[in-house]
Order: C-alpha cells, then sequence, then structure tokens
C-alpha cells in the first residue's frame, strides 16, 4: 500500500469522468459554481474547503486547499487557524457522544 | 508554447513599445538584504554599482528627452554612493521620482535620515512587504524584517506618507511568498489595508502584486525544492491577453548599473539584450528608437501575463 496517495493522481481527476461523463460534469458544474464567490468571499469559502479537507483528511483535498488558501493571500497563522477549528470541532463531535454512552450506561445500570 | 509564439497568435505582430514614459534606472545590487524572492540575487556580497559618470548620463537622458518619470532601483538603490545625488538633481528637472526601497535599510547607519529626505524631495515610495502576517514575511526577508519594516512604515506615515497626498505616495508590494501565483490585487489591498491598520496603526495608498519570476535566487529555489516545471506551466496556463496592452516593457526601459539598457529589470538580470536595432547603451540614447522598438521577449514573460498581470 505504499504510494496509495500518489500526488500525479490529483491531476487525473477527469478521468472520473470517463465513465457516466453526464455525472461527473454535473458534479464539476456544482463544485465550481460551489466555490465562486457568493455571500461568501472566494478566501473564506477556500478555508472552509480547507478545514473540511482535515476533517475528511483528503490528501488531495489538502494539498488542493493549502495551496488555494495561499494564491488567496492567506498565510500560515490562517491555515492553522482554520485546521483548528476543524478539528475542534471533529473533537466536540466525538466528545458529545459520551453524552450517548452515560445514556447507554444509565439504561442497564442499577 | 514559446511566448513569443504565444504573442503570434493574439496579435499578427510581435510586442512593440509605444511610448517611453519612465526611465526605470538599477543602481546596483548590493544589498543589506538577501531575501529569498529576489531575481537579482542582490546582498551586501555584490559590489555592481553605477558610478557618479553614468549618473550623469541618466540625468542628461532625463533633461533632453520628454520622460516623465525616473523609477530607481536595486539591490538596495539607497546602498549607491550617488544615490541622493540623483534623486535631487531629478527633482530639480522636474522628474517624478519613484524609490523602490526594501524599508529595513532606514536602520542601517548613516541612513537614519533617508524618510525625511524622501519627504523633503517628493520621493514616490514602493516598498517591499510580502505579507501583513510577521511569520510569513519573515521567512522571505529573514527573521526581524517585519518588525523593521513597520518601524519604517511608521515613520513614513508620521511624515505624511501613504495618507492619499499626491507629493508622497507609499505603495507597498507582494510577491507570493512561495511556488505560486498572486491573490487578486483589489482584496488582498483590503486586508492588508485592515490588517496594517488595525494592528499597527500603519496606512499606505496602494498595495501592488507581482507574480515572482522564475529567475535568479526564486529560480533556485523552484530547482532546489521539485517546482520549476510546475511553476512554469501554472505561469502559462495562467496567461491572460488582456494583460499585454499594459505590460511595463511597453512604456518603460531598464538601464543597468553600467548603463546598459534592457526592456525590463527581468531582462536585465538574464542578459537579454535590446533588439539589435536600438541603441544598446544610454550613452548612445534614442528617443525615437527606443520609444517604438520591438521588445526582446522569453518564456519568463509568462509571468508577467499571468492571470491579472504582473507589471
Amino acid at each position: 500500500m505504499t504510494e496509495y496517495y500518489r500526488d500525479e493522481d490529483l491531476e487525473r481527476f477527469g478521468e472520473i469522468g470517463k465513465y457516466k461523463p453526464e455525472l461527473f460534469q454535473k458534479f464539476m458544474d456544482w463544485y465550481n459554481s460551489a466555490l465562486e464567490p457568493g455571500s461568501l468571499t472566494k478566501k473564506e469559502k477556500v478555508l472552509i474547503g480547507l478545514a473540511v479537507a482535515h476533517v475528511v483528511q483528503c490528501p488531495y483535498c489538502i494539498d488542493a486547499y493549502s495551496k488555494s488558501c495561499l494564491e488567496e493571500g492567506l498565510s500560515l497563522d490562517h491555515i492553522t487557524e482554520a485546521v483548528h477549528v476543524a478539528s475542534a470541532v471533529k473533537g466536540g463531535a466525538s466528545l458529545i457522544h459520551g453524552i450517548q454512552a452515560h445514556n447507554a450506561v444509565e439504561k442497564i445500570s442499577l | 508554447m514559446r511566448f513569443r509564439d504565444r504573442i503570434l497568435t493574439i496579435q499578427p505582430e510581435p510586442l512593440v513599445s509605444d511610448r517611453l514614459e519612465i526611465l526605470q534606472v538599477n543602481v546596483g545590487y548590493r544589498c543589506n538584504m538577501s531575501c529569498k524572492h529576489c531575481h537579482v540575487e542582490a546582498g551586501p556580497h555584490r559590489r555592481e554599482e553605477m558610478k557618479r559618470d553614468t549618473i550623469d548620463v541618466v540625468l542628461s537622458v532625463l533633461r533632453e528627452n520628454d520622460i516623465h518619470t525616473l523609477d530607481i532601483t536595486g539591490g538596495a538603490p539607497e546602498l549607491n554612493p550617488h544615490f541622493k545625488y540623483l534623486v535631487e538633481e531629478a527633482g530639480k528637472i522636474g522628474r517624478h521620482v519613484i524609490v523602490r526601497t526594501n524599508l529595513t535599510i532606514f536602520f542601517e547607519a548613516g541612513m537614519e535620515d533617508l524618510p525625511e529626505f524622501y519627504r523633503g524631495n517628493s520621493v514616490e515610495v514602493v516598498a517591499s512587504l510580502p505579507h501583513y502576517v510577521e511569520g510569513d514575511a519573515d521567512r522571505v526577508r529573514g527573521s526581524g524584517a517585519f518588525q523593521k519594516s513597520i518601524k519604517a512604515l511608521e515613520e513614513l506615515n508620521r511624515l505624511g506618507y501613504g495618507t492619499g497626498s499626491d507629493n508622497c505616495k507609499l505603495n507597498l508590494v507582494y510577491n507570493p511568498p512561495g511556488a505560486f501565483l498572486a491573490p487578486l490585487q483589489k482584496a488582498l489591498e483590503e486586508d492588508y489595508r485592515k490588517e496594517l491598520l488595525g494592528k499597527f496603526g500603519v496606512s499606505f495608498d496602494n498595495l501592488f502584486v507581482f507574480v515572482n519570476m522564475p529567475i535568479g535566487r526564486f529560480r533556485e529555489y523552484l530547482v532546489r525544492s521539485r517546482n520549476l516545471e510546475k511553476y512554469r506551466e501554472k505561469l502559462v496556463s495562467a496567461f491572460n491577453p488582456e494583460t499585454l496592452t499594459g505590460l511595463m516593457c511597453r512604456y518603460l526601459i531598464s538601464v543597468r548599473w553600467d548603463g546598459m539598457l534592457y526592456d525590463c529589470d527581468f531582462n536585465q538580470i538574464l542578459g537579454l539584450s535590446l533588439d539589435s536595432e536600438c541603441p544598446q547603451h544610454i550613452m548612445d540614447f534614442n528617443y525615437p528608437e527606443l520609444s517604438r522598438r520591438k521588445i526582446a521577449v522569453y518564456d519568463h514573460c509568462y509571468g508577467c501575463t499571468a492571470g491579472q498581470g504582473s507589471t
């Protein structure tokens, strides 16, 4: 499983459209529209993308959105803060499930 | 595709200059800093320096021709011993003077009066500041450079620079600190303005966003980090024909420390000579021939035509 994720594979993303190209095209149109500046700026959107990339732990997305952040003039400080927000939310999402554990324990405890 | 051929897909003729408004003079490659992105590879070890007799020829050219702006660059141009003479004399001729400064030079021995000198001569200051975040700026320019730059900007502000006045303009320059393209100038300018004012109380007039050329020290970095090919491809794929009309080479000529003439500072560093039909040295300056010259281009020119343009 060494080199399971290879840098050059990111540039091959379009090959997904080799099969069911109409679905891939719909995805690309949606993706590109979602990233266009709107009520949120491009800069805010790429920071969201970076944060999500870390939560889903997609190496391609992390590479791509880190670069996008730099191209929007953001610094390592901004990038690191965004990763902390993502990680904190992800950590909190695990931690809150402690309530479910407590509930489960209570159900079967004296 | 070679840049030269790419131009011919847009227009039938090669690039030519259409006027000559700015004489950009590189007075030497010596600098108190050794920034990682410097295309000149300037540093304290460099000895190339424009001599007084060449500076006098520059002044004669300004005196005898309708060129409204003198743009002085380096290295740190202030380290040339004839720098102040050049600025003062150009001012007496009535030329607008721009100086490209690294700001930290203000804190070198004997340079403390530079802000007042600039103010006294109505010099337009164009200052490098690679980022408004200290760590990112210092990564490019060296530890402590950011704090010195902020102090220098505070001093310039105190003298009236950066407040919208025409005779004390203060413009900042951003270069991407790595192998990637620059953000949109307007958006980044707003961030700079908000951050510098909010955190340091510093103001400025405009932010210029320049792409790094894959030459000099920046090219060495690209080679070392194995980013050269990708970076070149990025510049090529970002080619924007709308940038062609505003390219600096169409209204500027660059003078090397020894008086040799070039289409721009980048060609100067690469040693890419003017078209062979043009005068090659400032001693032979000829306004009609130089203001309508064929521009020497090579593939680094994709740097000036990428995205929003970089000029």
